[in-house]
């Protein structure tokens, strides 16, 4: 019997069977389920005006996150809980706070908006204890200013939330087997198959059978494929739930692919706290929601938001084919720009980040034009030991200074065994024009990259001597 | 008691919530794309250019024919009128016909089952070009002499230049900006019996969207009917922009015979639609040891793009806002309108004045570095005031309050204390540099096309005392219906829940002006205020005359309605009006008194008052990397009597935050080729909530009220605040200048990290 698609939306299992696999939730809630109070700002994951809540089962509750409607594919709600503006009945006290507040001005943005703020007051994934200008990071408004909008996010006005019965509809829905969906697309004239394994093993074979499948984790670079390139994926093996371990040991962090942003950011924090600082500035908390530190690596990005970090922390990256397994450092999986180190039927398990030393001094900066929710023009990780005032080790990588996340072996070499100084450090500033050749583009100039990359190094000088960097980047 | 020129009425001056608040917060407010779709409704693309200056040799559309789910193709050829969609010179088609002037520009119109479909097959497109060498810049236009319009002057006195002491000149490139409105453009356009055409329709401006869609089907503009109920921000994207999609979706319709929606997805929408115009301006200025300017020769130029659209009124108004708070006694303003192969740039917020004033500004913080004096006293002392009151196009300056808005922000923002304060950390810090600046803004009031200054109304009264309300002015998010539902419920002494605000629509008020100039309540508050007042005298003659009283005398209050000894509720007076055969139906009308302009010679009086204002914002740049926080703003704001304080302060606040993109990381990036880069939110990055100073202090200068006989002496809002935002590219100048020592100001526009990492250097090179 062919399989159906489940989830819980207001009191109702939602049952949906021969749909485009890649059919966007928008464009559901929008276009067939009459439920147009989620709008499409921008159909690519930078607005949130598309903003939902998505419920998954955790033992006895469930975690809920915000997550943009636009560039998530239905399938991957199988087994979960949908929460939409409609669903508030306009009953929740975020709502009439932002009317007392005057918190909506056009209001093509505030429904999206109320579901970032209802997320927060629910203790959503990625919103407890951070800034309440970061719980809105991710919604766009264009009228506001956002003054009025901040005021309740600091208020934070919460309304009683019973979701017991979410739960058992949950278990209900909850399925054992791998979801197949089967769909004959008119449109390009092709069977395209959804395929959600429902463990890592499953995978594993499934990939060793369909080599040509894409997989998806977040769909936070492949939804714009098919939202903006308009792309026909036929098969399509999503990994969400897989490869969600997070592993400390003293020896290091290990993270499977399958982890979000959300969920690394803690322990990466742990691990050095420019880590965390650089996590919660991917994309903003939808994206974090949604987005994996497996699929940031596996997609090879010239700007990779983590890989040059993991990078210069000298993290090492697992891929497994079928039954087997291979470890290489995360450096040497990015060969050329669009190209890995990556075998038919093979793909990213997880990634393993060596522990600090005390005396490692590392400092992690992102440079971008927007500081919040936007991508690097140049992301730089420094990995530095200094020892009686002498650089005993360097390891620099960088990343949209390349067509692949890249480190800087000429520069490494003009530091190591010479005297931490600011001439030294000018010296090395020059040598990044050895290691690099930058493109020129909407981000950044070649030049610009090229001399600010320079200047982080010249930085570190006062930064290893405790100058604080203040409010520009707080 | 209403009475327009009051400042006491309870209804009005009041913090009422924007009227569709409760439905926006809920996702009820309805927007076009959620009226929900007819069966057999079509959904549009546009095949598009892939250069930016070329002839069409040859189209072969038979893939896009044939692609699934396609139901129809057009071209310019299948237009049955003007193939136009211009504002005023009639030089923007629907669809290219024989040559492409912009890159992305519409040349074929797809009709398909499903979105998708449509924009899948208006790929399929096979254009075979004679591609030219486009002309995409400022500079490549003036070598070419490519210009829309002949160059304007605006001059007065004597400009002598070497006649004073000091003498500084330089230049500063002002970039553009995109609406970014988080709406995109849409129309749904519905046919109706016997060739008539119902267009629901994003705009700011439904009666030009009516009239072009009407000569462009070749039927009469009665025939055509647009509605806005409320449009997902507009800030002048959706004032002329609009008419395009607006036009396709009514092509498709007629030829058709069926429903048909053109919702642009975001990259189309910012690739087609024109943005705010950048510009370049250069100084020449001398002054005397005070700072204050003798002479000033400025030159703007700006980048009009493919066609004319608004470009020379919004040149003009960049003219008009070239003198800001400064009596300019000698002074020649150029003003070079270039014509190039980018999409055609077009209203937005500010309508020029941005560029303009952001000159002078800049003027005024080149003389303070040069004599090394406080910019805030240099600019002081070069404030209109008794016997320097006339600006450069010869309009007396009578109602000039920026020197006690100033004087009141600088005091309640500690800016003294301050001032030292980011001299000792300057001082001290190794690398991050800080500055500070205060800027006024003094924006005229009115189109400065006299004959936009019309408006009207339509107020109904029913039997049961509720009141249908409809005018001319569309709803944005800017709080326009409710402040005019304020006026009218003040009239008829009514609770706003008995005034039900309707859609505007061009066959309830025609030929009204776009809802811009920050205009609405202006126009179209005074126009309700009419419409409601002419019923209220009909009921009032009525009551007077079955209790033997003056008219005058009968007093509409608290829901009821006193003439001598009887007291009835309104609805009671409307239900006996309308047995004794009284309409209670009116239109109202406005047009804004006292203005007059003669383009020719470039003087009159355009403006019917000025709006004030000032900001002193202070930030922080780190010399190493060209980033930058801003630390603190303080706005103070004159709106004279708020009609809505609530309101009012929104669109100060929201201005500001939008000028603080316009001028930091908004950033409009184009190719070689002409190609826009940064066309979706990923590429092109507004304010988000994090880039609101954390300290942002918002005020309405109390001590406002508007001298002219404004609509209960309030003052338009919409604009003005947004250049507020210019204290912010000031204060970033001086943490530049505070970095190099440097006496040559050299910041551009947007100030990205990159451009401030290069002013740092060229400032100290």
């Amino acid at each position: 019997m062919p399989h159906k698609l489940r989830f819980y939306l207001d009191g109702e299992i939602v049952s949906l069977s021969d749909i485009d696999p890649t059919m966007t939730l928008l464009d559901w809630l929008r276009y067939r389920a009459q439920r147009t109070g989620t709008k499409e700002g921008c159909a690519e994951g930078d607005c949130g005006a598309c903003t939902v809540l998505v419920g998954e089962l955790s033992g006895e509750r469930i975690d809920w996150r915000a997550l943009n409607a636009c560039i998530l594919f239905l399938p991957m709600l199988d087994g979960k809980a949908l929460m939409t503006v409609e669903s508030l009945k306009g009953q929740h006290p975020v709502q009439s706070a932002m009317v007392d507040l005057h918190g909506s001005q056009c209001g093509f943005c505030t429904p999206g908006i109320v579901m970032s703020l209802v997320g927060r007051t629910m203790g959503a994934c990625g919103t407890v204890n951070v800034d309440p200008a970061d719980v809105l990071a991710g919604n766009l408004c264009r009228c506001t200013g956002y003054g009025p909008i901040l005021e309740v996010s600091e208020q934070n006005p919460a309304a009683a939330f019973d979701d017991v019965h979410i739960v058992d509809a949950l278990k209900k829905i909850r399925r054992d087997d791998m979801l197949i969906l089967t769909h004959e697309d008119t449109l390009s004239g092709l069977t395209r198959r959804w395929f959600t394994p429902r463990s890592v093993d499953d995978l594993a074979a499934l990939r060793l059978e369909m080599p040509e499948a894409r997989i998806v984790a977040g769909a936070t670079d492949v939804g714009l494929w098919v939202t903006k390139q308009h792309r026909v994926l036929d098969n399509i093996i999503y990994i969400g739930g897989l490869m969600t371990g997070i592993e400390e040991t003293p020896q290091g962090l290990t993270i499977g692919a399958g982890v979000r942003y959300a969920e690394a950011q803690a322990a990466l924090a742990r691990l050095h706290p420019d880590l965390g600082e650089l996590v919660r500035r991917i994309g903003a908390v939808q994206v974090r929601n949604a987005g994996t530190i497996g699929g940031n690596i596996a997609n090879g990005s010239p700007i990779g938001d983590t890989p040059p970090a993991l990078i210069a922390l000298g993290a090492e990256l697992t891929l497994r084919h079928g039954e087997t397994r291979r470890t290489i450092p995360l450096e040497d999986y990015f060969l050329t720009y669009g190209q890995q180190d990556l075998q038919p039927g093979e793909f990213v398990e997880s990634v393993f980040v060596p522990a600090l030393d005390a005396t490692d001094f590392v400092r992690v900066v992102k440079l971008s034009k927007r500081f919040d929710s936007d991508i690097s023009a140049v992301c730089a990780a420094f990995h530095l030991r200094i020892a009686g005032g002498i650089v005993t080790f360097a390891r620099l990588a960088f990343g949209g200074m390349a067509g692949t996340p890249k480190r800087a072996h000429a520069t490494e070499n003009v530091l190591t065994g010479k005297p931490f100084t600011p001439e030294v450090l000018s010296v090395a500033a020059e040598a990044l024009r050895q290691d690099f050749t930058p493109l020129t583009d909407v981000r950044g100039s070649s030049d610009y990259r090229l001399e600010v990359s320079g200047n982080l190094l010249k930085r570190l000088w006062f930064e290893y001597h405790g100058e604080s960097r203040e409010a520009v980047h707080g | 008691m209403a009475d327009a020129h009051s400042t006491q009425s309870p209804k009005v001056h009041a913090s009422i919530k924007h009227d569709s608040a409760p439905l926006h917060v809920t996702g009820t407010a309805l927007y076009t794309d959620d009226v929900a779709e007819p069966a057999g409704m079509l959904h549009l693309a546009f095949g598009r250019s892939a250069h930016a200056h070329a002839r069409i040799l040859s189209m072969d559309l038979d893939a896009v024919r044939a692609a699934p789910d396609v139901v129809a193709v057009f071209t310019a050829a299948d237009i049955p009128g003007d193939n136009n969609v211009a504002p005023v010179a009639k030089d923007d088609k629907l669809m290219a016909d024989g040559e492409v002037v912009f890159m992305g520009q519409p040349i074929f119109l797809v009709a398909a089952k499903s979105t998708k479909a449509a924009r899948m097959a208006a790929k399929l497109g096979r254009i075979d070009y004679d591609v030219l060498t486009p002309i995409l810049t400022i500079a490549e236009a003036r070598a070419a002499n490519s210009l829309i319009e002949a160059t304007q002057v605006m001059t007065r006195g004597a400009v002598d230049l070497d006649a004073a002491p000091h003498r500084v000149s330089g230049s500063l490139e002002i970039g553009g900006q995109d609406h970014f409105y988080l709406e995109g453009q849409i129309t749904i356009a519905t046919p109706m019996e016997q060739g008539g055409m119902h267009l629901l329709c994003s705009t700011q401006h439904p009666s030009e969207v009516q009239h072009l869609v009407a000569h462009l089907l070749h039927v009469n503009s009665a025939d055509v009917t647009v509605e806005v109920r409320r449009m997902g921000g507009g800030f002048g994207g959706k004032e002329t922009q609009a008419s395009l999609f607006a036009a396709a979706a009514a092509l498709v319709a007629a030829k058709t015979g069926k429903p048909a929606k053109y919702r642009a997805d975001r990259d189309e929408d910012m690739e087609i639609t024109g943005k705010r115009h950048d510009f370049t301006a250069d100084y020449d200025v001398a002054f005397d040891e005070s700072g204050r300017i003798t002479s000033l020769r400025l030159e703007l130029a700006s980048r009009c793009g493919c066609s004319t659209d608004l470009s020379p009124a919004i040149n003009d108004r960049a003219l008009f806002h070239s003198d800001n708070c400064y009596f300019l006694e000698n002074v020649e303003l150029i003003s070079h309108r270039f014509k190039t192969h980018t999409v055609s740039n077009t209203a937005f917020r500010g309508f020029g004045g941005p560029q303009g004033m952001l000159a002078i500004e800049r003027v005024m913080d080149a003389i303070a570095v040069h004599l090394g004096r406080d910019p805030l006293e240099v600019r002081q002392d070069n404030f209109y005031g008794p016997g320097r009151d006339v600006t450069p196009y010869r309009m007396p300056v009578t109602d000039f309050v920026a020197d006690r808005i100033v004087a009141d922000l600088v005091a309640a923002s500690d800016y003294a204390a301050r001032q030292a304060d980011i001299a000792r950390f300057n001082a001290t810090h190794p690398y991050l540099k800080r500055g500070i600046a205060v800027t006024p803004v003094k924006f005229g009031i009115s189109f400065t096309t006299s004959h936009l200054n019309q408006a009207g109304a339509l107020v109904h009264c029913y039997v049961d005392g509720s009141v249908s309300l409809n005018h001319g002015g569309t709803e944005m998010g800017q709080g326009l219906n409710i402040k005019v539902a304020q006026i009218v419920a003040d009239v008829f002494g009514l609770n706003l829940d008995k005034i039900r605000i309707t859609a505007t629509r061009t066959d309830k008020v025609p030929n009204t002006s776009a809802t811009a100039a920050s205009s609405g309540t202006d126009l179209n508050g005074w126009a309700a205020y009419n419409a409601a007042m002419t019923i209220r005298e009909r009921l009032a003659a009525f009551m007077a005359g079955r209790n033997g009283v003056e008219s005058e005398s009968v007093v509409f209050e608290g829901g009821v309605v006193r003439a001598g000894e009887e007291v009835l509720g309104f609805a009671e007076v409307c239900r006996l009006a309308h047995f004794n055969r009284i309409s209670m139906s009116s239109t109202g009308y406005y047009a804004t008194p006292k203005i007059h302009y003669d383009r020719k010679t470039h003087t009159g009086r355009p403006f019917l008052y000025f709006a004030y204002g000032a900001s002193v914002s202070e930030v922080e740049i780190d010399t190493f990397t060209g980033e930058y926080k801003v630390l603190r703003a303080d706005l103070l704001h004159d709106v004279g009597r708020s009609i809505n304080p609530a309101i009012d302060l929104g669109q100060v606040e929201g201005a500001f935050v939008q000028g603080m993109g316009w001028l930091t990381f908004e950033e409009l990036v184009y190719n070689d080729k002409g190609r826009l880069l940064t066309h979706a939110p990923s590429t092109y990055k507004i304010p988000c909530a994090s880039d609101r100073p954390k300290a942002l202090n918002v005020d309405l200068w109390r001590a406002g009220e508007n001298r002219e006989p404004t609509i209960h002496r309030s003052k338009a809002v919409g604009e003005p605040p947004f250049m507020l935002a210019n204290s912010v590219f000031s204060a970033l100048s001086f943490a530049v200048a505070a970095a190099t020592g440097s006496r040559k100001l050299t910041l551009d526009a947007p100030a990205t990290p990159e451009r401030i990492l290069r002013a740092l250097r060229e400032g100290t090179a």
